[in-house]
């Protein structure tokens, strides 16, 4: 049987509670909008980048415990990292909330609070809203659009 | 075919421990516990009555209908028709002409918007929706709007999650088509006063499509009396199978509508040079029905018949009055939409500083059934200003003793949370 306080570990509710890095940003490089249809959960999230480094990070919106606390340690745990790192810590959170195992696995540090979500296959949307989210805004970021742009010309 | 069901009435009140027993899935367990189902809303379980009719109708008189002169095709007809002329006496339609059947409501609600909306309305022609409908009950008539250039209007719901009729009367005129709008709130449990809708509808001239997926199973129904043009509903709410719904159109309307799909079964006459229609209903069933859906449906029909919807009614609004009572214990709940006079056994529901969706999942480790969400009905979350709320839905087999295990799985919820 899935355990519930595995779900609900005390550093999840505490996120929930007062979730960090929880603002607008009025100077980010850019933003994208993720959302759930199936619950209606939405969030935003900015990104400020120095280069190839996330330099600032921060989100709002509305969702459950489990998606408020995850994008709240998801923009901890990304600060100052640059895109590989980013995108291979996205792998292996996404990796371990539906229980498979990361090809390449990134140490995932406090974000292992979130490996009681595998247990729960209707929430797993909600721990990787913010991770989708925040790719599509790396993703869409105007050096990189111009990036893969050039290399479909190529 | 004939189902043995022995009312389960005593002293006027429903057996319901009795009831209980003839639904096999709710003698089974959730993550240990006993099962608690409060989703009646979303679908229906279904008795043993029910899943026989399913098992005998493949094992013993499965065919094709209206095609073959066999043994088995002229059985599987009879009893897709018997089925039709129980929903037709169950609904109160004076013919089982005036029934088609369908996927679910949302077939048939697209039936009807694209059948005469999308040939029929004009530019600046009107369709009035009601602001709790389900998602079925709207976007079919947007799409409508958007190949015609008929608009839009909507009903505003009160604080109390009534329909406010003086506005409904402002809003109909000699524009009006066609006034679309729900017997019984899927989120909020609202009976919305259908009599005086239809009066005011065709008074200006409209036509009144009810969305009856909710009130169906759970209050007495006659359609003709109701004096509406339409009426939709589908058999999983109703005990019945998935797969299988209801159209109630008035003979005089379904016979001068165009087919909305086309193919086998719905012919009179074919060749490459033109095609004429069956009469309604067959019409409107093009290619193989949900036969066994049919069939399952007329037994759930039959047992609901038997159980009695007068009973039916009363415990479920016996449930109702005391979940109302029982929720208002628990701290940080506010109920959404609650004042209506008349409610059938829904109640939503939202707790302070707690999400819908974990409420959902703590209450499923407790093995209680409920939906956590906007409900398909995101414009009346807007109106109330939330995302979604907690919903608990009752059926006649419910018990209090349920009602009270929801409340202590409420209060696991708020230790998790404080």
């Amino acid at each position: 049987m899935a355990d519930l306080s595995q779900l609900y570990q005390s550093v999840i509710l505490d996120h929930n509670q007062s979730p960090r890095n929880c603002r607008r940003m009025a100077d980010a490089d850019q933003s994208a909008e993720g959302y759930n249809p199936l619950c209606g959960d939405q969030l935003t999230v900015w990104v400020r980048m120095d280069g190839d480094q996330i330099q600032d990070i921060s989100f709002e919106g509305s969702g459950c415990a489990i998606s408020k606390a995850s994008a709240s340690m998801m923009t901890q745990a990304v600060k100052g990292k640059n895109m590989a790192d980013v995108l291979g810590l996205f792998e292996s959170f996404h990796a371990m909330v539906t229980g498979r195992t990361a090809d390449s696995p990134t140490p995932l540090g406090k974000l292992a609070v979130f490996s009681g979500v595998s247990e729960f296959p209707s929430r797993v949307k909600c721990a990787s809203l913010s991770w989708h989210t925040l790719k599509r805004a790396l993703e869409s970021l105007p050096n990189e659009a111009a990036r893969s742009n050039k290399g479909t010309q190529e | 075919m004939s189902v043995i069901v022995e009312p389960a009435v005593r002293s006027g009140s429903l057996d319901v421990d009795r009831l209980r027993r003839d639904f096999p899935i709710l003698g089974t367990e959730v993550h240990g516990k006993p099962l608690v189902y409060l989703d009646n809303a979303a679908t229906s379980q279904k008795p043993a009555v029910v899943l026989e009719a399913l098992a005998r109708f493949y094992s013993t008189e499965n065919a094709n209908i209206h095609r073959g002169v066999h043994h088995l095709s002229e059985r599987a007809t009879e009893e897709f028709e018997l089925a039709r002329l129980r929903v037709a006496r169950f609904l109160g339609a004076r013919s089982p002409d005036e029934i088609v059947f369908t996927r679910g409501t949302t077939d048939a609600i697209n039936l009807v918007a694209h059948s005469i909306g999308r040939f029929q309305f004009k530019p600046g022609d009107e369709i009035i929706l009601s602001g709790m409908e389900h998602h079925s009950n709207i976007v079919p008539w947007q799409e409508i709007t958007s190949q015609t250039g008929a608009r839009l209007r909507v009903i505003p719901v009160t604080d109390a999650g009534e329909l406010d009729l003086d506005a409904f009367g402002r809003l109909l005129s000699a524009r009006t088509r066609m006034v679309a709008v729900t017997h019984v709130s899927n989120a909020i449990g609202t009976v919305n006063p259908l009599e005086r809708i239809i009066a005011m509808a065709h008074e200006a001239g409209a036509l009144v499509l009810v969305d009856g997926a909710q009130s169906a199973p759970h209050l007495p129904l006659d359609v003709a009396t109701l004096g509406c043009d339409f009426f939709a509903c589908s058999g999983h709410k109703m005990m019945g199978p998935t797969g299988i719904g209801v159209l109630f159109g008035r003979s005089e309307l379904l016979d001068s509508m165009p087919p909305y799909q086309t193919g086998g079964g719905m012919i009179a006459q074919v060749s490459f040079e033109k095609t004429t229609f069956a009469p309604s209903p067959g019409r409107f069933e093009a290619g193989t029905p949900p036969i066994a859906g049919a069939i399952g449906l007329g037994a759930a029909l039959e047992y609901l018949d038997a159980v009695g919807l007068e009973a039916i009614e009363r415990h479920e609004g016996a449930l109702l009055a005391y979940a109302t009572t029982r929720l208002a214990e628990v701290s940080g709940l506010r109920q959404i939409g609650a004042g209506a006079p008349q409610r059938a056994s829904v109640i939503s529901f939202v707790m302070d500083g707690i999400h819908p969706h974990d409420v959902g999942t703590i209450l499923d480790q407790e093995g209680i059934a409920i939906r956590a969400g906007h409900h398909c009905a995101q414009p009346l979350m807007a109106r109330f200003g939330v995302p979604g709320t907690i919903r608990a839905s009752f059926s006649f087999y419910n018990t209090f003793a349920e009602v009270d295990a929801l409340v202590a799985g409420l209060e696991k919820v708020r230790e998790v949370f404080v």
